[in-house]
């Protein structure tokens, strides 16, 4: 056996800190460390997509899913008011189950990947490196920008409706704010606010 | 050289953890949306890891688009979580039960 | 022959009875009596002149279609008419005698507040008689069949609101239609092997139905024709009321007395006897048919004429009367003397309807007393009546010379003549029977007529009655007097001129008839006899003529039986009535058994009916209520909703059991992809 290459080695760190993290964010008490510990999980993917070469992905996760998605996820955390203490422990009696459909779902995976031979594809088999001056970004762009625009477009739509469904469900009017109501104010005429009169001229006395 | 077995396995761990949160979560809805975006995050694991293997990059487009879905539905979800807890004032999940039939 | 004359025939008396119906309100008592009597009047004289025409004049027997009313299978159902010697006879019967009825009703229901309707249904009644004779299709005289059960059954229970006439009519047509079942049969074996329903191709195919077979199970067979002959006989045993289907004939005295002559006397009952008559070239061919024909006719002879010894009501006294001479009829039918047994029928309507229409007339001056025990002497009271009732009586009896000699001997004589099966016992029957005819007759007429006046120390008439507006309802019959408490007297005209009318052919028909209808050729082709049956030859060749034979009558033995009849019931009830008490002591059992009818009406009320009452609640009570509504209804309403609640749990409303089900969910298709991949 060679000695393990750098990627191998790094693929392992990577990894098992993932899986680390993946094991804090369940079992942490504190839900501020749950979510530290989602932000940790999603930086070594990104780490292990660099590593496999797709380089625009694993930047997007960065500023998208944790820059943005995260960050959300712990403004409701610190939001709610959420007393710590009043959170019920322990395990409930379909835990066993719990395990065992998790157990049930790896052997699953690993007996497709592995035992049958991997459905017609050598999984020992890595991918092909490219070139270095291969840009990633650019392929991505071309691809995204001919063939699928027109999912590109519906997607920008899709975010449009999350962010007004979003809005209208945690609206709240408060009464006695003095709010501004644009339609009144366009619709205003000049007669509302003035009215000019006709006077004689005043002396001075 | 990373290979493709390798990649899925991980997934696969990723997956089943994600899962045995679900269950194993008996506090917090939050806890919940974050487990589901692990599960994301284990599919997209996949399409990265078949891209890279076929070198087809249409693999990557589409988990440029679970991204932009996931994100949205974490986003709504979360409002959802934040309407119900100014009713209800808990977020505990076994209290959440008015659905019933 | 004109159609059209037997057309009017038929359906004149229809026309009458519709108008008296539907429009009595608008054309009056009056006018509805005068229409259907004109009406029946008319139908007699067609009917005489087509007898005249028939007989006298040669004219060839009718028999043709008149309106077809569908089609079926190749079956045709139509309206026909079958007009031969015997049909003329039997129109002239039943129109004479309803004619009769109908001027003694304007007497005797005067007071009645249904007169309009009685008339119009004993016109109906003749139409469907008539229908009935002159048939020339099974179907057309199922038809009549049926339409004079229907309309029996409606003056049956003509006061309605008596409850005693509600169960006499209900009771007559039901076992009228246990008869009818077994009639149908028989007529449904008929299309089967002939494939139609006109009499003349069942005559023609009836020697081929006598070597068919029907098979009643996987090992035994019948002879096609006996079956179909039995059942065709069951039909006239429900109508001709033989044993045991006979229960309903005393029940039916409930109706007024003017029906009880015309429709259990006269008509209705003999169209039994009719039918078997007009069906002789089926029923010839059939030995077996006919030996059971001849027992139960033999055994209705002798012991419904028991019953009448011992009842108390006038009226039921005569209607065994009748039984035991239907009885005779069948008796003649069965041993092959057709002729013989319609005779007799044409000779006893008279004389019946006579004893029925002076009941009546007793009934009117005794203030609606039926009850013998407390009549008495009143021959000195009501003499025409007293004169006109010894005349029917000495004609049941067979007195000779009088018309029901003629033709009560000529089926005793017949009887001894035969070799049939079952002969023998018939001849017993029917000998003893004279003696017990002439016992009830005569105990009947010393009661009412002679002997002390027993309505004048009993008393039961003696209370007065209320106001006439609730007589019908609340008395037993019509009572055109008021007042009470006075000797009875004569009753009016109308009622005693159809006496006399009556009484006139009840003495001279016989002696007038015999020669030609009896040894003659009167009935030539209409009815068939096989030459080894002819009975009737035989009796005949020992005929000469109508005096002779009454002149030897009074040396047969049937005379001999009848004077003992008479004496015994003389000694019985007018000289030593207290020797008549001692006997009922002596044999109590079995003056039971006859008070009881044989148990006839106990066996029907408790085992038939009880078990068929009991049939259906077990059928609605189980099969009903508890089948279809519990379990199939409201059962599986109910399984729809214990489903629902079941299924309902499913919906816990709780999230983690939801997120839980679809985890184990996608664990079981993937696992499910991984088997079948």
């Amino acid at each position: 056996m060679s000695a393990p290459t750098l990627i191998q080695v790094l693929f392992y760190l990577f990894g098992s800190i993932l899986v680390i993290s993946a094991v804090g964010v369940i079992s942490a008490r504190n839900p501020v460390y749950s979510a530290l510990g989602l932000v940790m999980c999603f930086v070594t993917s990104a780490a292990i997509w660099l590593l496999v070469e797709a380089e625009f992905l694993a930047v997007v996760l960065v500023l998208v899913y944790v820059g943005a998605v995260m960050v959300l996820f712990l403004f409701v955390v610190m939001m709610l008011d959420i007393n710590v203490a009043e959170l019920r422990q322990g395990f409930t009696r379909f835990a066993w189950l719990g395990w065992l459909t998790a157990l049930a779902v790896i052997v699953e995976i690993v007996g497709v990947v592995w035992a049958r031979g991997g459905l017609g594809v050598d999984a020992s088999r890595g991918g092909t490196p490219s070139a270095a001056d291969f840009s990633n970004t650019l392929a991505l762009g071309r691809l995204l920008y001919t063939k699928y625009t027109y999912p590109l477009e519906l997607a920008a739509v899709l975010l449009l409706v999350a962010i007004v469904a979003a809005i209208t469900l945690t609206m709240r009017h408060r009464a006695g704010l003095k709010q501004q109501d644009v339609n009144a104010q366009v619709a205003v005429r000049s007669t509302d606010r003035l009215r000019v009169i006709k006077m004689d001229a005043e002396k001075l006395p | 050289m990373i290979s493709l077995g390798q990649l899925l396995t991980l997934s696969g761990i990723i997956f089943s953890l994600a899962i045995a949160g679900i269950f194993l979560n008996r506090k917090n809805v939050i806890l919940l949306l974050m487990c589901v975006e692990l599960l994301l995050l284990a599919a997209n694991f996949n399409f990265i890891a078949f891209s890279r293997y076929l070198g087809d990059l249409d693999g990557q487009v589409f988990v440029f688009f679970v991204l932009t879905v996931a994100a949205a539905e974490s986003a709504i979800g979360l409002a959802i979580l934040v309407v119900l807890f100014r009713e209800r004032r808990t977020i505990n999940v076994e209290d959440l039960n008015t659905l019933k039939g | 022959m004109n159609p059209n004359v037997l057309l009017a025939v038929a359906f004149l008396p229809l026309v009458a009875a519709i108008l008296a119906g539907l429009f009595g309100r608008y054309i009056g008592r009056t006018g509805a009596h005068l229409v259907t009597i004109a009406a029946v009047a008319a139908s007699c004289l067609l009917s005489l002149g087509v007898l005249k025409a028939i007989y006298w004049d040669g004219a060839p027997a009718y028999d043709g279609p008149v309106y077809t009313w569908l089609v079926s299978d190749g079956m045709t159902m139509q309206v026909g008419f079958l007009i031969d010697r015997l049909t003329a006879l039997m129109m002239v019967v039943v129109t004479f005698v309803s004619l009769c009825v109908h001027i003694y009703t304007i007497g005797y229901m005067h007071d009645d507040p249904g007169y309009t309707r009685f008339f119009s249904y004993i016109s109906l009644f003749t139409f469907s008689m008539l229908m009935l004779v002159m048939s020339n299709n099974f179907m057309q005289l199922f038809f009549g069949w049926e339409a004079v059960g229907v309309v029996s059954y409606l003056l049956i229970g003509f006061w309605y609101t008596r409850p005693s006439a509600i169960f006499a009519n209900l009771k007559a047509f039901l076992v009228n239609r246990v008869g009818d079942f077994g009639f149908v049969l028989g007529i449904a074996g008929v299309a089967y092997f002939t494939h139609s329903m006109s009499y003349r191709e069942a005559f023609t195919a009836a020697p081929q139905m006598a070597h068919a077979l029907i098979p009643l199970s996987a090992s035994w067979s019948v002879g096609a024709l006996t079956l179909i002959c039995v059942c065709l006989f069951i039909g006239a045993m429900g109508k001709s009321a033989q044993v045991p289907l006979h229960v309903w004939l005393p029940d039916s005295m409930e109706g007024p007395t003017p029906i009880s002559a015309l429709i259990h006397a006269a008509t209705m009952v003999t169209a039994g006897i009719f039918m078997v008559a007009r069906m002789s070239p089926l029923f010839e061919y059939s030995d077996a048919a006919l030996s059971f024909v001849l027992v139960i006719g033999a055994t209705t002879a002798f012991f419904m004429g028991l019953l009448g010894v011992v009842n108390n009501d006038i009226k039921r006294v005569i209607a065994y009367s009748t039984l035991s001479q239907l009885g005779y009829m069948t008796v003649a039918l069965g041993v092959s003397a057709y002729g013989a047994a319609i005779f007799h029928l044409m000779t006893h309507a008279f004389f019946k309807a006579l004893l029925f229409l002076a009941a009546g007339s007793v009934i009117i001056g005794m203030h609606h007393e039926q009850d013998m025990r407390k009549m008495g002497g009143l021959a000195k009271y009501m003499p025409i009546t007293a004169i006109t009732c010894w005349i029917g009586a000495l004609a049941l009896i067979g007195t000779p010379f009088f018309s029901g000699f003629y033709s009560k001997d000529a089926i005793i004589e017949a009887v001894g003549e035969s070799h049939r099966w079952g002969a023998t016992y018939a001849y017993w029957c029917v000998l003893c029977g004279v003696f017990v005819t002439a016992l009830y007759t005569f105990r009947m007429l010393f009661l009412t007529f002679h002997g002390p006046e027993r309505f004048r120390t009993v008393g039961a008439h003696a209370e007065p009655h209320p106001a006439g507006a609730e007589q019908s309802a609340t008395h037993q019959e019509p009572d055109p007097h008021q007042g009470g408490g006075q000797a009875p007297h004569e009753s009016p005209a109308v009622v005693t001129v159809p006496l006399i009318a009556l009484a006139i052919p009840s003495v001279f028909i016989g002696i007038l008839t015999v020669g030609p209808v009896l040894f003659g050729s009167y009935f030539g082709s209409s009815i068939f006899v096989l030459p080894g049956n002819n009975v009737i030859a035989k009796v005949g060749e020992e005929f000469t003529s109508a005096t002779v034979s009454g002149l030897s009558g009074f040396v047969s033995p049937p005379f001999w039986f009848a004077a003992a009849g008479v004496f015994t019931a003389w000694l019985l009830f007018l000289r030593r009535p207290d020797w008549a008490d001692v006997l009922a002591q002596r044999f109590r059992w079995a003056r039971s058994l006859l008070t009881h009818k044989y148990y006839f009406d106990w066996f029907n009320e408790h085992v038939v009916a009880a078990l068929t009452r009991g049939l259906g609640t077990g059928l609605w009570k189980g099969g009903d209520q508890f089948l279809i509504d519990g379990a199939l209804v409201n059962g599986s309403a109910s399984a729809v909703g214990w489903f629902g609640t079941v299924a309902r749990r499913v919906q816990s409303g709780y999230l983690y059991s939801y997120a839980f089900w679809m985890m184990i969910g996608l664990a079981l298709l993937l696992g499910w992809f991984l088997a079948h991949a």
